[in-house]
């Protein structure tokens, strides 16, 4: 006997959300488009193949006169020169900074007696520095330094030596705060200077975590620096931005494909690193 | 006729043979139930009528063709006349159970019903009559990971009645419902049958239900057929040699363990 | 230490060394006084803030154009992700397999603005530029993870509906899509987010939005301007962050 719930006409009840959310999704992306001057017929106008296609045609063949292999050399040589002495400088900024950061060292948090607030007070700047060098992406770093020093690597190395410094400050104070903190306190307790707990306590525990951490950033690194050389901070992408201005697009094409080997080169080193110093 | 299978053997890939030499033929409109104990082979046997798994040896003749000798589209075709109720319901959890329900006559839908289908349910009133015949018409618009083991169970059974094949297979229907309702369930496989004229083939655990339920019982037993006979001329003997590598007693749906070591009170006739 | 610790360290050492010889750069000479003065004055130039109505509303219309460039790329690259997914997930074979995971590999290894520049170079200056540099990358990313995701899918699905005569796009679509598809949504939403910040920055090489408005207000020694965008750029991200952060506890709340 067919059970009558009062129901003669059944609809979908998920269908007006549904639909409301289709409405919005439409509503919003439509004026997108206008914004973003994406127009979708440009891409079936027939006259647009034509152009689109000798557009492609221009980055072939290869550019690969010995000259111009030798300053593409010479650029990612410089790239790597940037990356690392960047890294340096990010590590000299960052080590102290994580220092006075992390949480671990700080005696007033151990046990009784004054200090708790006055280690905060000294700790929220330091926190503060930190994350504004983070925040402000390297690229725009990049550019305030270019203008500011100039054209050329100097740039580069202190964008990422700032950026990178606040990431990797950040990082080094959680590693520090994660690891076994036993030893740490246990030094501290017994009355042991910060610095000489630090050496004896804290980092050998972190060493490998660190040291891990700074070879991926050191791969980032890299890649960090070809971008920047785009607004004029050297290396292989400051050359790639010359060619682009000049029209030519084989040279393009040649250092995109060193580009693309020097990020997988990163990789393999980066992983070498990380394996002979686990 | 409806299927038959002549010498039919399937070998598994590590040699393993689930089915050795079996001759079945099923007429139209038949009513045959599949026992016997796990690993006899009622599974592959049912994939191969089901075209799911081609037989190593021996042919297959389903609805009057023979389904590995089609080409792409009557292949589609045929298998649109046959449902399969697996075991385990080969449902997307996160569909819901209309849309699952629904998609038994994709097979049959013209391509833009079936697209159609996706964005509101082209049909929820034979969605609905069909799950309630499963008892299970509330469920209609719930998602179906929401569902029991035997409610979706049970959608299954109903995608299977909702896709109205010539051919209707099941493998263990009702191994996760209850009594009660596993009865309910094999009654409406069977009415559905009766009704249309069509064929139904089911694998079953509980021998209780096909002894009930089926005029014609085949006893599986390693691969092999042990007897395909009325369920009147089945003895308890039969039923016992059948079963004899896995305990001392028969399952049934009031004791379904067939794989108890403890002596049992055996079954009475 | 192990004396290969040992040779680690000194390889390093020579590589900090070398590299800042390269470059020519002493450290005295990047820490001078001189160097110092400048960069103060430099610094000191961007305070106070251009906080007129009128830089304002044009502030107000470089975000949104920067919010579109990173919907409508994402959007098409969702598109375009999910269409190469499909092949790269070994739905149409082998051969169709390969090709697409190579095209993936290459979209995604191109770093986005490295897409935005070759973009101001195929197409001009402005939004489109970043647009297509967005939607190339995402592609990439989206596609290589949706591809991932398909080939875990369960089969059975899918299978079970071929079984009943249905189509293989029907099947695909009725049983494997549900599975994937919440996956889907959750990922380029989340990719999206990450776009938002990279509009921004994009726009340094000529790609729009508000940073096109920063490189623009650099280049003319316009130092107030510039700090206001980088405020909004700050702002944009906080608010972005915070939001997505909301969202996420509404629906896990769910």
């Amino acid at each position: 006997m067919e059970r009558n719930d009062g129901i003669t006409l059944r609809r979908d009840p998920a269908a007006p959300a549904r639909l409301a959310l289709t409405l919005l999704i439409v509503v919003l992306v439509w004026p997108g488009f206008r914004l973003t001057e994406f127009d979708p017929g440009v891409l079936f106008d027939p006259r647009n193949r034509e152009t689109m296609g000798k557009f492609l045609a221009t980055f072939f063949p290869l550019a690969l006169s010995a000259d111009f292999l030798r300053l593409v050399f010479q650029s990612t040589l410089e790239t790597l020169a940037i990356a690392t002495a960047g890294m340096t400088i990010a590590m000299v900024i960052a080590i102290p900074l994580s220092l006075i950061v992390t949480r671990s060292l700080s005696v007033s948090r151990i046990g009784p007696g004054p200090g708790k607030w006055r280690g905060r007070l000294v700790r929220f700047p330091a926190r503060l520095l930190l994350m504004l060098y983070r925040s402000i992406p390297e690229i725009v770093w990049a550019l305030l330094f270019v203008r500011a020093v100039g054209l050329g690597p100097s740039a580069g190395v202190l964008a990422i030596g700032i950026t990178y410094g606040g990431m990797l400050g950040k990082v080094y104070s959680e590693i520090f705060e994660s690891g076994d903190t036993r030893p740490t306190y246990a030094l501290l307790e017994a009355g042991s200077g910060r610095l000489a707990t630090f050496a004896y306590g804290m980092f050998p525990v972190a060493l490998p975590e660190l040291v891990s951490y700074t070879v991926y950033r050191w791969e980032c690194a890299v890649r960090a620096s070809v971008i920047m050389g785009f607004v004029g901070a050297g290396g292989l992408g400051m050359q790639m931005e010359l060619s682009m201005r000049m029209l030519n697009g084989s040279e393009v094409s040649t250092m995109l494909a060193v580009f693309l080997s020097l990020v997988m080169l990163a990789d393999g080193v980066s992983a070498l690193l990380r394996r002979v110093t686990a | 006729m409806s299927a038959s299978l002549c010498r039919v053997s399937l070998v598994h890939a590590n040699g393993f043979r689930a089915v050795s030499c079996v001759d079945v033929s099923i007429a139209a409109g038949e009513r045959v139930a599949v026992i016997g104990p796990s690993g006899a082979g009622k599974t592959s046997l049912l994939r191969m009528l089901a075209t799911a798994v081609r037989p190593t040896s021996g042919d297959v003749q389903l609805l009057g063709a023979d389904p590995w000798r089609l080409g792409r589209a009557d292949l589609r075709r045929l298998r649109a006349r046959i449902g399969l109720v697996h075991q385990v319901p080969p449902i997307p959890l996160r569909q819901r159970v209309v849309t699952a329900v629904l998609g038994g006559r994709l097979g049959q839908w013209p391509l833009w019903k079936s697209l159609g289908s996706l964005l509101y349910p082209a049909d929820i009133d034979g969605a609905h009559e069909v799950l309630a015949r499963m008892e299970i018409k509330e469920k209609l618009f719930d998602r179906c990971d929401r569902l029991s083991g035997g409610q979706l169970q049970r959608v299954g059974v109903a995608r299977v009645l909702y896709q109205r094949p010539d051919l209707i297979l099941t493998d263990e229907p009702v191994s996760a419902v209850d009594p009660a309702l596993s009865d309910r369930v094999i009654s409406e496989l069977t009415r559905e049958a009766q009704s249309r004229g069509v064929t139904l083939v089911a694998s079953l655990h509980a021998v209780d239900l096909a002894l009930h339920w089926f005029p014609r019982v085949i006893g599986l037993r390693a691969g092999e057929i042990a007897f395909d006979l009325p369920p009147d001329k089945i003895s308890d003997d039969m039923l016992r040699d059948l079963y004899a590598s896995e305990t001392a007693t028969v399952p049934t749906q009031a004791e379904p363990s067939a794989v108890a070591v403890i002596r049992r009170r055996p079954l009475c006739s | 230490m192990r004396r290969s610790h040992w040779m680690v360290a000194g390889l390093l050492m020579f590589a900090v060394g070398g590299s800042f010889a390269y470059l020519g750069l002493e450290v005295g000479q990047l820490f001078s006084a001189e160097a110092g003065r400048q960069m103060w004055k430099y610094l000191i130039s961007f305070f106070p803030p251009d906080l007129t109505t009128d830089y304002l509303v044009r502030i107000w219309h470089g975000t949104l154009e920067t919010i579109a460039i990173s919907a409508i790329g994402t959007l098409l690259a969702a598109i375009l992700g999910l269409l190469l997914a499909i092949p790269a997930a070994g739905r149409l074979g082998l051969a169709f397999r390969v090709i697409a995971r190579l095209v993936l590999n290459f979209l995604r290894s191109i770093p986005e603005l490295v897409w935005a520049a070759l973009m101001v170079f195929a197409a001009g200056l402005g939004p489109l530029a970043g647009t297509l540099a967005l939607m190339w990358h995402t592609t990439g990313v989206i596609g290589r993870l949706f591809a991932e995701t398909l080939e875990n899918a369960p089969p059975e699905p899918a299978q079970g509906l071929v079984l009943s005569g249905a189509r293989p796009v029907m099947a695909f679509l009725y049983g494997t899509m549900p599975e994937v598809v919440a996956q889907f949504v959750a990922y380029v939403l989340y990719r999206w987010e990450i776009n938002i910040r990279m509009a921004a920055i994009l726009g340094v090489v000529g790609a729009g939005g508000l940073g096109q408005m920063l490189y623009m207000s650099l280049s003319l020694f316009q130092q107030p301007q510039a700090m206001t965008v980088i405020i909004a750029m700050l702002s944009l991200v906080i608010i972005v962050d915070a939001a997505s952060a909301w969202l996420r506890q509404r629906v896990a709340a769910k």
